[in-house]
């Protein structure tokens, strides 16, 4: 599973990157994790308040930190 | 309220027994007071408006604002600048999504001048703390300096000094996750808004207040009033400039507000300060250098300096 974590400069987009890898890793599933920090990139995914997730290049999630259910219910779709 | 004086006056005189009346109890007491009045207003402010909240994300606020005249977009920019909150860090893509969508630069900056300065909850804490009076003047001239700031800009065509890769950035085509639905899930979304909110805002507000009490305990109004009072004719320019390398969020600001107020400072030199501070800040200018060339940093700087000064001087003649 590729997700992308898109955010420029808050402790936010920290929270959320190890909101997930700690999640997969309880679940067992195998992630690569990547965290995007070109405005460019960031708004080619139409996504202008971060943090925001992207699954395989899909938009999930944008403006704030998400709910661990959240996370949970990503990783295990 | 008075349950967070009560509380205090028992804590600092009661409890603890200190004598009424002396620098360190009246700045405890101040401290006591604010920190549990302004945290309470805070969370029950949050915790409702996040319930009712009709998701204002900023990608729907793009999509209100493109392609419409100016004589729509600028007020409903300053308008949505003033009930949309988002972090600081959030102004570079904002900014860029705000262009790209074909929005001017002068409904951008319009936008982003406001939004720092008026936000629901500085609104409600206002008017809790300093009444409703002075929290319109502050709504009413925010919203003003955010429209003229952004109509000068405007006015000047300063397109081209806005870095050459913004304008060549294209933006994707979303559609974006909906937001909370259903009593459940409003409630754990304002829940969380809570949460965050009071996380980021805590410490600022705790600094805000031990400024406020240290003002209010320690420094003699006549000093004050002799530097910053009716008396001296550049006290409010001097705030505008003072307020600049100071950076603080309008609700960490109110407790120095109202120490400033209270020592019988005149309310334009004190609305000068706080717009300073809260519009105009080193960590905004730094963002917004990664989006604009130095010519433009220094208008926008200029511009909002010189209408917050104007706002001062308006205030304190009228008042």
């Amino acid at each position: 599973m590729d997700i992308k974590v898109l955010g420029g400069c808050c402790g936010n987009c920290d929270t959320v990157m190890k909101m997930v890898a700690d999640k997969a890793a309880d679940l067992g599933v195998t992630v690569s994790l990547e965290k995007v920090t070109d405005m460019g990139a960031i708004l080619g995914y139409g996504v202008m308040s971060t943090p925001g997730v992207v699954i395989d290049g899909k938009v999930v999630h944008a403006g704030g930190i998400p709910k661990t259910a959240q996370v949970e219910a990503w990783l295990k779709g | 309220m008075e349950v967070f004086t009560w509380f205090a006056d028992w804590l600092v005189y009661g409890l603890l027994g200190l004598a009424p009346a002396t620098p360190l109890s009246g700045a405890l007491q101040f401290f006591v007071e604010d920190v549990g009045k302004i945290f309470f207003l805070l969370i029950v402010v949050v915790f409702v408006i996040g319930f009712f909240r009709s998701m204002l994300a900023p990608e729907r606020v793009r999509k209100m604002l493109g392609g419409r005249n100016r004589w729509f977009s600028f007020p409903a920019a300053v308008g949505l600048g003033a009930v949309t909150p988002f972090c600081s860090c959030s102004s570079v893509p904002l900014f860029i999504g705000f262009l790209e969508a074909g929005i001017p630069l002068g409904v951008t900056m319009a936008f982003l001048i406001t939004s720092p300065m008026i936000n629901e909850i500085a609104v409600f804490l206002l008017i809790s703390t300093l009444g409703l009076e002075f929290t319109l003047i502050y709504v009413v001239t925010g919203l003003v300096v955010g429209l003229v700031g952004g109509l000068v800009i405007d006015r000047l065509r300063l397109e081209h000094w806005v870095e050459d890769y913004v304008w060549k950035i294209r933006m994707g085509e979303t559609v974006l996750p909906e937001g909370p639905h259903g009593l459940r899930d409003r409630l754990s979304y304002a829940l969380e808004q809570v949460r965050e909110i009071v996380g980021r805002l805590w410490l600022y507000i705790l600094i805000g207040v031990g400024v406020g009490a240290g003002l209010h305990g320690f420094v003699p109004a006549e000093q004050l009033m002799r530097y910053a009072g009716p008396d001296n004719p550049f006290a409010v320019p001097m705030s505008v400039l003072i307020g600049i390398p100071l950076y603080s969020n309008a609700t960490g600001m109110i407790p120095v507000v109202e120490a400033l107020l209270a020592k019988g400072l005149p309310v334009g030199t004190v609305l000068a300060l706080m717009m300073s501070v809260v519009a105009l800040s080193l960590p905004e200018i730094m963002m917004l250098k990664k989006v604009l060339k130095w010519p433009l940093l220094v208008v926008f700087i200029a511009v909002l300096a010189v209408s917050i000064t104007i706002v001062g001087y308006l205030f304190n003649a009228l008042f």
